[in-house]
């Protein structure tokens, strides 16, 4: 019952060792890693590049003798090469996008709970006013009219999505507000500003850090939605969701170019969704206590 | 000899874990005959559940169970699922800790019940309906037909724990587990169940199985015990001589554990100075509870209704009362932790409400706060050396960090831990542990006055004795005047001075330690201390529990007049209209128009 | 209950207008107009246009406009489709979409409810990795990746359904899949997330210590908690998807509600956006009121 363990270890190491001993979201963490990598080695691992066209070798399947790992479009370019390029501006959109969000979200959500109170509930109203609002379309209605711009894709789909980080940060903050170390803390004179700083944003990183990680995935297939519908970033540049579309078009011809986008792009985010999971379950208080 | 209902043979039960194997239960063997009731007690840790629940197939995946219980001749351990269902619920049936999470949220009394007595009784679904009204009014739940449309959240704490009795009792079996079924009940309603409990024994002629850790509600029920440590059995007897001449040490030692209402065995601080530390005066704190209603107005909780209390230096105060009396509220309140009404808070002779901000904080050094559960009085992602700390980084910033963490190592040993565990983490403690580093932390401040909300009652009944003897040590070396709340009447005799005894957000009595346990004169009082179960099987089987009917008015709209007498036995008509003042009778103050 | 209709109904009031306000405000500040095309008008004619339509007036003036035509129940004419109202558009996309959208939703809940319950049951065994995984798969695999596979496999290699158009119930096979899919997915993790939660609690073992067995634990006591996060997700996810879905639309050509929503925009083509701004709006309102009331009557704690 009473956990004997050596000194020191604070929940949250506790909390990444269940989470590395788990095979599947290691498997998950490394899959992500060599994604990652392959992106950012992109211009050192094809002779290709995002936009040169290969007239010997139009639609052609994938090959090593020509270079074309993955083949090449109906205009003779490189998908691998696209891939990867595509794979930076999708991780890039996901990654800023995110932060938009969870920079939003954090300080309406803890501002909201922590005031509480007339503060709180107007917050809360305006949150409750913006879920009833058709999302997508807004994005949609943004990149058409103030045109297709990598930097205002992540601030529109960021600025959209912090909604549900700003309810949980607030559901999490009123409840460490009424918690018995918080009130420890206001009868030891500690100032609003420390406990909010030593005491309440510490304890919330771990709900944090698993929503920012299940947010990723979901940014990730806005961008791709967006780019689907030819809305989002413009050749030469290209992202996945643009090459799913490219590739949906040349499926009966030319399925490679629909296949490994979609692959990278359905495995990054299963990877995102599934450490995302290990991470909450890691960080659930009941389970790291161990069950009776 | 005939043979026994329940025969146990060398159960063991483990369970398999991230740090290996953890044997809970070890070689546990005991009989239970038809109609005797079996007490077995332990602290938490003890295996005393687990090995009641893996009679009724109720363990976790990761538990392995091996021996034979053999029921009327059929070994449980070997009964494949259907074969068990056919015997859980029927032939044994189950009361648990908490009667507001172990009945269905979502189901309505009548459906949960009915779904038992259909299951094991063949019934039709009226006839099941009806026989659950009986059985709800053997449990003597008043207004049958209203409860059984009614959801638990609905009811009491005590009518749902007799919803849970008759649903164990609906198919008449012949052996009833319970697993510290009053623990979660404050005296008043535990004294109600347990009667209940001895009553309905005898008119079903069921074996009982009591799970509990009070001594005291085992001397007044079992006819034997059975006393268990570490998974394992040390002692079992009958009930008079095991009170009377235990054998084992860990028995001895559990057994001059328990705090007594009738003896004190702990030596007081002498308070010398009486200058006041603390006054209260007519202090009042309302809630406002949003009222569910569409454009109703919020009601007016309140929580406390003028109350009054000083307190010399060195001195301790004890305040009593159920849930709801608002004794939480008055911690509170009185460290200005939350806003108050009305009246107002002197501590060494300043108002605290007509502080400012910032000299509230300046004040807050002198008055500490130490709170029930103690794991989460601290902050999981603090080390203790940072959580001793912070007092000092608050009002000595300039302090090096080297003698900051000097005064914590000097703290941590006063309360009895070792320097070593200051680099930990307060979930690798113990309750008992976490509250020592709380202690520590109040301490750190150097403070004049500590309230303590129920510090012990989280705790297992020989840490509880430690934590008090610390606290009394304290207070005598550091001359610390003490709030000390707690529902437990024994352990408030042992700690302090006075007594404060509250009901419904008032004052009904105060007076000396002495006085008021040896002469309550608030009826509320004299039924507090009668519902307290005595651990000596002669006194108490003789007493019986001798319990005031029905349960705590809802604090929302208290009874006019006098706030106890929809409860009292000897309520007049004027105690319904006139509210009593607390006035001296004796050597007591009381409010009761009665008391003489 | 009558109450709580009345006081949801003013509620929304607001939630209305600042959502009209938001989609007024954001169409008209940006660039551009229903009349740019590649033709250039001449500028009397763009006037004369201009007035037609009121759009010469202030902006406030042609809000206030708007909501007084709203209020009349006329979303006033499309400025892209010429002959049609708005509320013909609406009216004759919007039963494809409700069509499609209520019979995907419906096999999502059926199909992710049961799923998400048996992996609870079976949880941390192999049927439980292997469901999940696949559910996993299913929230992470966008629906434009779904739907042309699903056309590439059983419309242009199996030939058992047709790839597209309306026509009988063999046409909306495909794209209700195609839309259902990621709901089961997601369905499904909900419900065993909550099914693992609620089968842990101390009612659920007092159920088992009646000698209930599983499948009148399941019915009787589990499966009303469990189902409460699928409710409320319920709610704002049937308005997404009866109000169609571009993408199925586009590759199954399915004449529904979705397409508007890009061409709306695309086209500048203000009444149709406010519209379907407005459309949509009131249909997610109306939802959260459908679930508010049945989330009351699934848990009797909560109060209205």
């Amino acid at each position: 019952m009473t956990g004997v363990s050596q000194q020191g270890h604070s929940l949250f190491r506790i909390a990444m060792r269940s989470l590395l001993s788990s095979k599947a979201t290691t498997t998950a963490l490394a899959l992500m890693a060599i994604v990652v990598l392959l992106t950012l080695a992109a211009p050192l691992l094809s002779p290709w590049d995002i936009d040169s066209t290969d007239w010997d070798n139009v639609a052609t399947s994938p090959s090593i003798e020509t270079a074309h790992y993955f083949g090449t479009d109906d205009v003779g370019r490189d998908i691998f090469v696209r891939t990867l390029y595509g794979g930076r501006i999708s991780l890039l959109v996901g990654l800023s996008a995110t932060m938009v969000s969870l920079v939003i979200g954090v300080f309406w959500g803890a501002i909201a709970g922590y005031a509480g109170g007339r503060t709180d509930q107007l917050m809360m109203r305006f949150v409750d006013v913006m879920y009833a609002m058709p999302f997508m379309f807004f994005v949609i209605l943004l990149m058409v009219f103030f045109g297709r711009n990598i930097f205002l894709i992540f601030v529109a789909v960021g600025a959209v999505n912090w909604l549900d980080m700003a309810r949980i940060v607030r559901g999490q903050t009123l409840s460490m507000k009424h918690r018995e170390f918080v009130e420890a803390a206001r009868a030891g004179g500690v100032s609003n500003l420390n406990i909010i700083r030593r005491h309440i944003i510490p304890n919330l990183l771990g709900v944090v850090i698993v929503y920012v990680t299940l947010t990723i995935p979901q940014v990730i297939l806005v961008e791709s939605f967006l780019s689907f519908l030819g809305l989002g970033v413009q050749e030469p540049m290209t992202s996945w969701g643009a090459l799913v579309n490219d590739g949906a078009a040349l499926m009966e011809s030319a399925p490679w170019t629909l296949f490994f986008p979609a692959l990278f792009l359905a495995a990054t985010l299963f990877c995102f969704n599934f450490i995302g999971d290990g991470l909450r379950d890691a960080l659930d208080p009941r389970d790291s206590a161990g069950e009776s | 000899m005939t043979m026994p209902l329940l025969e146990l043979k060398s159960l063991n039960v483990s369970f398999a874990g991230r740090d290996g194997i953890t044997r809970a239960v070890k070689d546990l063997s005991y009989t239970l005959k038809t109609s005797e009731t079996l007490g077995i007690v332990g602290e938490s840790g003890s295996g005393k559940t687990q090995s009641v629940m893996s009679l009724m197939g109720l363990l976790p995946h990761n538990a392995t169970v091996s021996g034979k219980a053999m029921l009327n001749g059929t070994d449980l351990l070997a009964l494949s699922q259907s074969e068990l269902n056919r015997v859980r619920g029927k032939d044994i049936a189950m009361v648990f800790q908490d009667p507001m999470t172990s009945l269905n949220p979502h189901l309505t009394v009548g459906a949960q019940m009915s779904l038992v007595a259909r299951r094991h009784l063949g019934k039709s679904k009226r006839d099941a309906l009806a026989e659950c009204r009986l059985m709800l009014e053997a449990v003597r739940i008043p207004e049958v037909a209203k409860r059984m449309t009614q959801y638990p959240h609905e009811l009491s704490g005590g009518m749902r724990q007799r919803v849970m009795i008759a649903t164990a009792l609906l198919c008449k079996p012949k052996l009833l587990i319970a697993d510290e079924p009053t623990t979660a009940l404050d005296v008043t309603v535990q004294a109600q169940i347990l009667e209940l409990m001895c009553e309905l024994q005898t008119d079903f002629a069921t074996a009982i199985l009591l799970i509990t850790h009070d001594m005291g509600v085992v001397a007044g029920t079992c006819d034997r015990v059975l006393v268990m440590s570490k998974g394992e059995c040390v002692e079992e007897n009958f009930v008079e001589p095991l009170f009377a001449t235990p054998q084992h040490p860990y028995t001895r030692a559990l057994l001059a554990a328990v705090p007594r209402l009738n003896e004190v065995n702990t030596e007081l601080n002498q308070p010398t100075d009486t200058a006041q530390r603390l006054e209260a005066r007519g202090l009042e704190v309302t809630y406002s509870v949003d009222s569910k209603r569409f454009l109703a107005a919020a009601h007016q909780l309140k929580a406390l209704r003028g109350v009054d209390l000083n307190l010399i230096a060195g001195e301790t105060l004890g305040v009593v009362g159920e849930s709801g009396c608002g004794k939480s509220t008055l911690a509170r309140a009185v460290l200005n932790l939350i806003p108050s009404s009305a009246g107002d808070v002197l501590l060494m002779g300043e108002s605290l409400q007509k502080l400012t901000t910032k000299q509230l904080r300046a004040m807050r050094s002198d008055m500490q706060i130490i709170f029930q559960d103690p794991l989460a009085s601290l902050n999981p992602r603090m080390t203790i050396a940072d959580i001793l700390c912070e007092p000092l980084d608050t009002y000595h910033p300039n302090l090096s960090r080297a003698e900051k963490l000097r005064r914590a190592s000097i703290m941590i040993e006063k309360v009895g831990l070792s320097p070593e565990q200051l680099t930990r983490y307060p979930h690798e403690f113990s309750g008992g542990q976490c509250q020592r580093i709380g202690i520590a932390r109040a301490l750190m401040f150097e403070p004049k006055l500590i309230v303590c909300d129920e510090p012990v009652s989280a705790l297992d009944v020989s840490v509880q004795a430690k934590v008090v003897q610390l606290l009394i040590e304290l207070q005598k070396e550091l001359n610390l005047s003490l709030v000390f709340i707690a529902h437990d009447l024994a352990v408030v005799r042992q700690i302090s001075h006075r007594v404060m005894v509250m009901y419904l957000g008032k004052v009904v009595e105060l007076a000396d330690r002495d006085e008021i346990y040896s002469s309550p004169r608030h009826p509320y009082t004299r039924a507090l201390i009668s519902a307290v179960p005595i651990p000596d099987p002669k006194i108490q089987q003789s007493l019986g529990f001798a319990a005031i009917s029905g349960d705590l008015p809802s604090p929302l709209h208290p009874p006019a007049g006098c706030a106890f007498c929809t409860r009292c036995p000897l309520a007049e008509p004027r105690c319904a209209n006139e509210e009593p003042p607390l006035r001296a009778v004796g050597r007591s103050m009381v409010a009761c128009h009665l008391a003489d | 209950m009558l109450r709580f209709t009345v006081k949801r109904f003013f509620g929304a009031i607001p939630t209305l207008l600042v959502l009209m306000v938001l989609a007024f405000t954001l169409i008209r500040v940006a660039p551009g107009g229903p009349f740019d095309s590649e033709k250039q008008l001449s500028a009397e004619i763009q006037e004369r246009l201009n007035a037609a339509y009121h759009l010469d007036e202030p902006l406030w003036q042609q809000f206030i406009r708007y909501l007084g035509n709203l209020l009349q129940g006329d979303f006033g004419p499309s400025f892209a489709y010429a002959d049609y109202t708005v509320s013909e558009l609406i009216a004759t996309g919007f039963p494809v979409s409700l069509k499609l959208g209520s019979l995907a939703m419906l096999l999502a809940i059926i199909a992710g409810v049961a799923i998400g319950t048996m992996a609870a049951l079976k949880q941390n065994t192999r049927t439980d990795y292997v469901v999940m995984t696949a559910a996993m798969t299913g929230v992470s695999v966008p629906t434009f990746v779904i739907a042309p596979l699903l056309v590439l496999v059983f419309a242009v290699t199996l030939q058992w359904f047709p790839a597209g158009g309306l026509g009988d119930w063999r046409n909306l096979v495909l794209p209700v899949i195609a839309l259902a899919l990621p709901q089961i997915a997601y369905i499904a993790r909900l419900t065993r997330g909550s099914m693992i939660e609620v089968l842990r609690s101390d009612y659920i073992r007092t159920a088992r210590a009646q000698g209930l067995t599983q499948i009148e634990i399941l019915f009787h006591h589990a499966l009303k908690p469990a189902i409460l996060p699928v409710v409320s997700y319920l709610g704002p996810a049937t308005a997404a998807i009866i109000t169609g879905s571009v993408v199925v639309e586009q590759i199954f050509g399915v004449p529904g509600l979705g397409r508007f929503f890009v061409q709306g925009a695309l086209n500048r083509d203000y009444t149709l956006v406010m519209g379907i701004v407005v459309f949509y709006g009131v249909l997610i309102i109306c939802f959260n009121f459908f679930v508010d009331i049945a989330y009351r009557w699934l848990d009797p704690r909560v109060k209205l």
